[in-house]
């Protein structure tokens, strides 16, 4: 147990202490190597990474250098990344073979290794991370800490203002006032829907009872998203923080997260950060001497993307099928085990404790006039830098391709942009200029979702995309009521037969038909949603429908049963590189000459597209 | 592999009769544990968990058989986990997945019959800046290839029949 | 209650403020169709066939969980919300068989009447149906889950009225289906055939295992004396299955029908009632007077004997050994009336008309039979037996009635009431009473065990001695009293217990109920109704004044609990798995 004093002291203490991370003119005779420790880098070994140089500096016996593991980046696309501060040196795609020339050149001879920096997408080597053009329009608050602390180490939190909210709402606060903070910030609740949180709050400490709980949804189920995942990874503490002020505000002393299993990563930086916590008094009894007790456990999921519907998410962590509850009642008068609970998700926690300190002015001055702040988005695809992106409101989604994203690879067109995930749509080329924020992305028919964000490029096949989240749809479907059960069921297998040439015109009818009545009849809100990418790419992407049904043709190469890939003899230029990548040999010609597929051999892998420069195979 | 009835008692004492309380709630937190530790949920330790918690076998299979992680039977040696989240699904996971299943002769959700592979779909691993991937027994491997899968099949094989 | 006011398709209805909007409707004069609605056992809102449009929401509403709120503008029958329901109709029935001529529950399925009355002539969402295997292994229950349509009013008769949990939904999606634990046999697992599972389903997943096909065998076989003894509760309900009002006793009609059959006699299972009585009584007196396991239960109801073998074998202590009356009626069949009448007991066939599907399992256990020859050989349930009837073109409303034969079809009162709950206690009571005082009674109604409560305790005063009794019904309440008992928190002497809610006029081989009806008309009130009157209309009301009774003991048997009682209408029990499953 640590008092207010002790808490505070660490605070000033350790500021100093990590000043390089944030300041490269910090003065200090230090060097911090961050690693980062993501999911994603750590997949490519940045733990070993980690090792090496911790083991090279103790052989070595190089002082004042030290070695910490981190939170993602972002730039998922170049890991595993190195930094070293205060210079903050960024260095792309580390093997665990670098580190001994890392050490030696840059650490004791003081020089860049040149062959690790990163090159940018319009080729100029960048030293610093903050030069990189995926850096410039980001502005990072839910994700402030992630890449600069440990996040192992309760210490360096502390050291960047951690508890300084909870200190300040408990010292200072009344609860309204906490409240109150909230709702004029015009913080949206981050996990999809929208609905403003300081509402959410207010209606939750406004249901009598003696016993409430906080609840944190960490189910990220969409599929290609992970930005809850890199905020637990990289600063757990800050989520645990704005439970706790939560919890003050809204009369509850329990907290539970409810994380998905299959982030082990960020479960164990949990679990470790909560131990933290409580081992300094942070969670638990008399918190800061105020008498307030808060206390948060952990709840794993075991893969079941329904558990992010809220009611869903309360039946799970009872133990039970995650089948959503009929709403009214809503989780704000009854909720887990019948009791008021407020939940969250945890990008939304992520922005309570700066709320907090520099108040709600500061965050309504960012974003568009209805979305207030920023968001998170997992920026995966056909786009050159995926990664973690953090942007204002209100930035355009060309920006986000064509500035942060880097465009797309390999010279191929924007086709569309998926957003909202299994819930959303897709959102094409002439609506690239739609600032992002809950409205607008509605009105183009997609939603804001939890912050996946796919690109594809003109390669993909938009029927076969409808086809794939509504397989996925069905597969995830707890199967409580008929529409989502069935109907689901029914949409995907007429989307299989037009993939397959064997779907008739009337299917867009029907499937246009059950899908509006999917949405209006379903239960819950996974089964009200699930159609979306199916209306919104028939919205945008008619004509594809229509040669699928009527044509039996697929202008892509996905579709293999109705596609033909062929190559422009005007556009070959006989590079053969097509040929040389063909796994059944099925391209014919000689060096020099425009090639021809043999289309019976072909066995439309699609390879070759992706590999011609000069678009000449369709 | 199958695990005979002495060592889930052994388990079940220890781990959770001494751990957890008797109550429904802490249902998928024990199922996790035991898939955890054997890699399946086997039948003698749901009728056991079913005398624990006072609840129906048949409530427990039911929570058993809505999610994805839990299994009703052991896996394989390896587990091979192909990613179909959507960024690795539109850099072409599919293809990955229909050579695993052309290799090992079984579907997503089967273990070959001599017990040496297992196959699965996950959806996002996380790791979608190296999409598509696939997990060997949880080791991540990025910017998969059909090349690259024969690669790791024929290395698992190589390590097999040594 | 505070009432609040509400418009329904432009009507004003005004209402209890806890009421759905279902409730309301009906109120109002409006029938909103529904599928997995069940009255207070299963109100999920699943199925969204009651779905209708409230005023300023977005989506549709299931009416059957939306409570009423003041100023509330609802429409049940606009043109969407008509087509929404002609598509949750057309999805059901996409992954539904289309073979509904050949179905147990044709002409008495709910789905079927809903797709008639939408007028669903063509599927229009074709596509792949998941086939199940039929698991008809039990010898009461089958189970074909190609027929369910997931309303889960089977799972919550089971897990929630009977707290039993034998099935429940399991996987997810598309691939739901109601199961037992890994699609084991429902006779493997720990189910206990009360079948009220049966009477929940609104579609032909779920019925008993028909026996059917082989009483015809036998009474088409001329060597072979096919003998019918028909329960109580069977009277009771069998009118239903030809259209007669909720609560007729049809007794006449049923005896006739079976004379028609071509059964060689009709028997009345109550006076296997009156036999039991006269055992399970001298059995009480006995055990009181040594105070020898105390609380005695009762042992009549099958379902719940399985239960108690199953979940509380270290009670079976306090279990009344007497076989259920229509096994110790069809011993005495086979003994004293085959010898009487110079058959051979072995070219009988005992063939008893039930209330019930347990005792189709019953009847099969090996303790009940008597030097090798079984007790009974066919069971059929109050359903079988109507279907039998119609199958022989038999006019059961309007043949004439007919009696039961004598010498074994004369019964009392106090048979007549097993059949309800309270009826077994209030039976034994008025025997065991004059048993022990020796005295007539005064006033022989015990209301203290009647009516619809699940657990009614009362205290009776004999011989200046208190008797603590309580009756239980249903097996959730029957779990709540034996916890009671083993906390030690009460001091019965004696327990009687039922399976089914409501007892055998109530039991899972009676006339199947649809939602509509159950909400509307109060089955259990009106069908025991018709067994209190014949009781009160009975010259005869204690069993032990049965005069053909005391004749058979004092000819044949000798004393109550004598030693050929004993051979003949005792029995003994033994801990059964809860799961017979294996362990791997």
């Amino acid at each position: 147990m640590k008092t207010l004093e002790e808490i505070r002291k660490i605070r000033e203490s350790k500021k100093k202490e990590l000043e390089l991370r944030v300041n490269t003119k910090a003065d200090t005779r230090e060097k911090h190597i961050l690693v980062c420790h993501g999911t994603g880098c750590t997949s490519s070994k940045s733990n070993v990474i980690l090792e090496n140089f911790k083991n090279i500096i103790k052989e070595r016996n190089i002082e004042n250098v030290r070695v910490i593991k981190t939170g993602c980046f972002g730039l998922c696309a170049k890991g595993p990344i190195v930094i070293i501060r205060p210079e903050d040196t960024f260095y792309a795609m580390v093997t665990p073979d670098d580190c001994e020339e890392i050490i030696e050149t840059h650490i004791v001879q003081g020089k860049t290794v040149d062959r690790l920096l990163c090159k940018d997408i319009d080729g100029s080597i960048v030293n610093r991370l903050d030069d990189l053009n995926f850096y410039k329009k980001q502005k990072r608050i839910a994700l402030k800490n992630c890449g600069v602390i440990n996040p192992e180490d309760i210490d360096e939190y502390i050291a960047f203002d951690g508890y300084l909210a909870l200190e300040k709402v408990l010292k200072e606060q009344s609860r309204d006032e906490v409240i109150e903070t909230v709702s004029k910030s015009g913080l949206r609740g981050r996990g999809g829907a929208g609905f403003p949180t300081g509402k959410k709050w207010e209606l939750t400490k406004a249901v009598e009872g003696e016993q409430k709980y906080v609840v944190c949804n960490a189910d990220e189920g969409d599929p290609g998203a992970f930005m809850d995942r890199s905020i637990l990874e990289g600063d757990p503490h800050c989520v645990l923080e704005a439970m706790a002020i939560a919890g003050y505000a809204i009369g509850a002393n329990k907290g539970y997260i409810y994380v998905r299993a299959e982030y082990p990563i960020a479960v164990q930086r949990l679990k470790i950060a909560i131990n933290q916590a409580r081992e300094y008094g942070l969670l638990g009894k008399n918190i800061f001497d105020t008498g307030f007790d808060f206390d948060i456990d952990i709840r794993l999921g075991a893969g079941a993307f329904v558990c992010g519907e809220e009611t869903a998410l309360l039946e799970s962590i009872e133990g039970k099928r995650g089948q959503p509850r009929i709403k009214p009642p809503y989780p704000a008068a009854s909720g887990l085990w019948g009791k008021p609970t407020l939940i969250n998700n945890v990008e939304t926690y992520a922005n309570i404790t700066k709320i907090i300190l520099n108040g709600a002015d500061w965050y309504s001055s960012i974003g568009t006039e209805n979305s207030k702040g920023t968001k998170v988005f997992a920026l995966g695809g056909n786009v050159n830098n995926i990664g973690l992106v953090e942007v204002p409101m209100g930035t355009t989604l060309r920006e986000i391709v064509y500035d942060i994203g880097g465009g797309i690879p390999n010279g191929r067109d924007f086709k569309a942009a998926q957003t909202g995930g299994p819930s959303g749509g897709c959102i094409p080329k002439e609506h690239l200029d739609t600032p992002i924020d809950y409205e607008s992305l509605k009105e183009i028919g997609s939603m804001m979702g939890s912050g996946g964000m796919i690109i594809m490029d003109d390669t993909k096949c938009m029927v076969n995309l409808a086809r794939f989240y509504l397989e996925f749809t069905v597969s995830e479907s707890c199967g409580k009521c008929t529409p989502c059960r069935i109907g689901t069921k029914r949409m995907l297998e007429i989307l299989e037969r037009l993939c397959e040439g064997k779907g008739e015109e009337e299917d867009l009818e029907k499937l246009d038909k059950l899908a509006h009545m999917i949405i209006k009849s379903s239960v819950c809100g996974l089964g009200q949603t699930a159609p979306n990418p199916v209306i919104s790419v028939m919205r945008y992407f008619n004509e594809e429908f229509k040669e699928h049904a009527i044509d039996k043709h697929c202008r892509t190469s996905e579709c293999k049963a109705i596609s033909k890939i062929t190559i422009n003899s005007e556009l070959c230029k006989g590079c053969g590189l097509c040929q040389k990548s063909c796994p059944v040999n099925a391209i014919e010609g000689e060096a020099r000459e425009v090639r021809k597929i043999n289309q019976e051999k072909c066995i439309k892998c699609g390879t070759c597209l992706s590999k011609c420069p000069f678009k000449a195979i369709s | 592999m199958k695990c005979n009835e002495q060592v889930q008692e052994k388990f079940l004492n220890e781990e959770i009769f001494t751990v957890y309380k008797q109550d429904k709630d802490n249902l998928i937190q024990i199922l996790n544990e035991v898939q955890e530790h054997f890699g399946y949920i086997p039948k003698y330790t749901q009728k056991r968990l079913s005398e624990f918690l006072n609840m129906p076998m048949a409530e427990i299979y039911g929570v058993i058989t809505f999610y994805s992680r839990f299994t009703l039977e052991p896996k394989g040696k390896y587990t091979i986990s192909v990613c179909l989240g959507t960024a690795c699904f539109v850099k072409g996971s599919q293809k990955i997945l229909d050579r695993l299943k052309e290799r090992l002769k079984i579907e997503p959700g089967q273990t070959t019959a001599d017990g040496k592979y297992s196959l699965d779909e996950t959806r996002c691993v996380g790791a979608c800046g190296l999409a598509p991937v696939f997990t060997v027994n949880g080791e991540v491997y990025g910017k998969a290839t059909v090349q690259k899968i024969d690669q790791v099949l024929d290395e698992l094989e190589g390590r097999e029949s040594k | 209650m505070e009432k609040v006011k509400l418009t329904i398709d432009n009507k004003e209805v005004e209402i209890e403020k806890n009421a759905t909007v279902l409730q309301a409707a009906k109120k109002a004069g409006i029938d909103i169709p529904t599928l997995c609605y069940l009255k207070e056992i299963n109100e999920v809102g699943d199925c969204r066939m009651c779905l209708v449009e409230i005023e300023g929401r977005r989506g549709f509403t299931a009416s059957c969980i939306q409570k009423v709120e003041e100023g509330m503008k609802v429409r049940t029958n606009t043109p969407e919300v008509m087509e929404a329901r002609r598509m949750m109709l057309d999805l059901i029935l996409s992954n539904h068989p289309q073979d509904c001529l050949t179905c147990v529950r044709s002409g008495n399925c709910e789905l079927q009447s809903l797709a008639n009355q939408y007028n669903i002539n063509e599927i229009q969402y074709k596509g792949e149906r998941i086939e199940h295997e039929i698991d008809d292994l039990s010898p009461s229950i089958v189970r074909d889950t190609n027929k369910c349509i997931l309303c889960r009013r089977c799972i919550s008769t089971c897990k929630n009225v009977q707290k039993i949990g034998a099935i429940d939904c399991v996987n997810r999606g598309f691939e739901s289906c109601i199961s037992t634990v890994g699609n084991e046999s429902l006779n493997n697992v720990n189910c206990t055939f009360c079948g009220q599972c049966i009477k929940a389903c609104p579609t032909g997943a779920l019925h008993e295992k028909e026996e059917i096909d082989n009483v015809w065998e036998k009474l088409r076989d001329e060597d072979t004396i096919v003998i019918a003894q028909t329960a109580p509760a069977v009277r009771a309900g069998i009118g239903e299955e030809f259209g007669m009002p909720i609560g007729t006793n049809a007794v006449g009609k049923m005896v006739a029908s079976l004379k028609r059959l071509g059964f060689d006699k009709v028997f009345d299972t109550n006076t296997g009632a009156d036999f039991t009585i006269m055992e399970e009584a001298t059995e009480f007196v006995d055990r009181f007077t040594k105070e020898d396991n105390l609380p005695m239960i009762t042992s009549c109801s099958p379902g719940w004997v399985r239960f108690i073998e199953k979940y509380y074998p270290d009670m079976l202590n306090h279990l009344s050994s007497c076989k259920s009356p229509h096994q110790m009626f069809g011993a005495i069949i086979k003994s004293y009336y085959a010898k009487k009448e110079g058959i051979d007991p072995s070219k009988i066939y005992v063939v008893s008309v039930m209330p019930c599907i347990a005792k189709k399992y019953e009847k099969d256990r090996p303790e009940m039979e008597v030097d090798g020859i079984r007790d009974v050989d066919a069971v059929i349930t109050t359903r079988e037996l109507a279907k039998m009837v119609k199958q022989a073109n038999i006019d059961f409303v309007n043949i004439e009635d007919s009696e039961f034969d004598s010498p074994m079809g004369e019964a009392t009162g106090a048979g007549a009431i097993f059949g309800t709950t309270g009826g077994v206690m209030e039976a034994a009571l008025r025997t065991a009473q004059e048993l022990i005082t020796g005295k007539e009674l005064e006033k022989i109604d015990f209301e203290s065990v009647r009516g619809e409560k699940g657990i009614k305790r009362a205290e009776v005063e004999i011989a200046g001695k208190t008797i603590k009794v309580v009756v239980a019904h249903g097996l959730g309440n029957a779990r709540t009293v034996l916890d009671e008992m083993k906390e030690g928190k009460v001091d019965y002497q004696f327990v009687e217990i039922m399976a089914c809610p409501g007892g055998c006029i109530m039991g899972g081989g009676q006339p199947i109920k649809s939602s509509k009806t159950r909400s509307e008309v109060d089955v259990r009130k009106l069908r025991a109704k018709a067994l209190y009157t014949i009781d009160e209309k009975s010259t005869i009301r204690k069993s032990h004044e049965n005069p053909m009774l005391k004749k058979i003991y004092k000819d044949y048997i000798g004393e109550p609990g004598g030693e050929l009682a004993e051979k003949l209408l005792h029995t003994t029990y033994s801990a059964k798995p809860k799961y017979d499953i294996g362990n791997e």
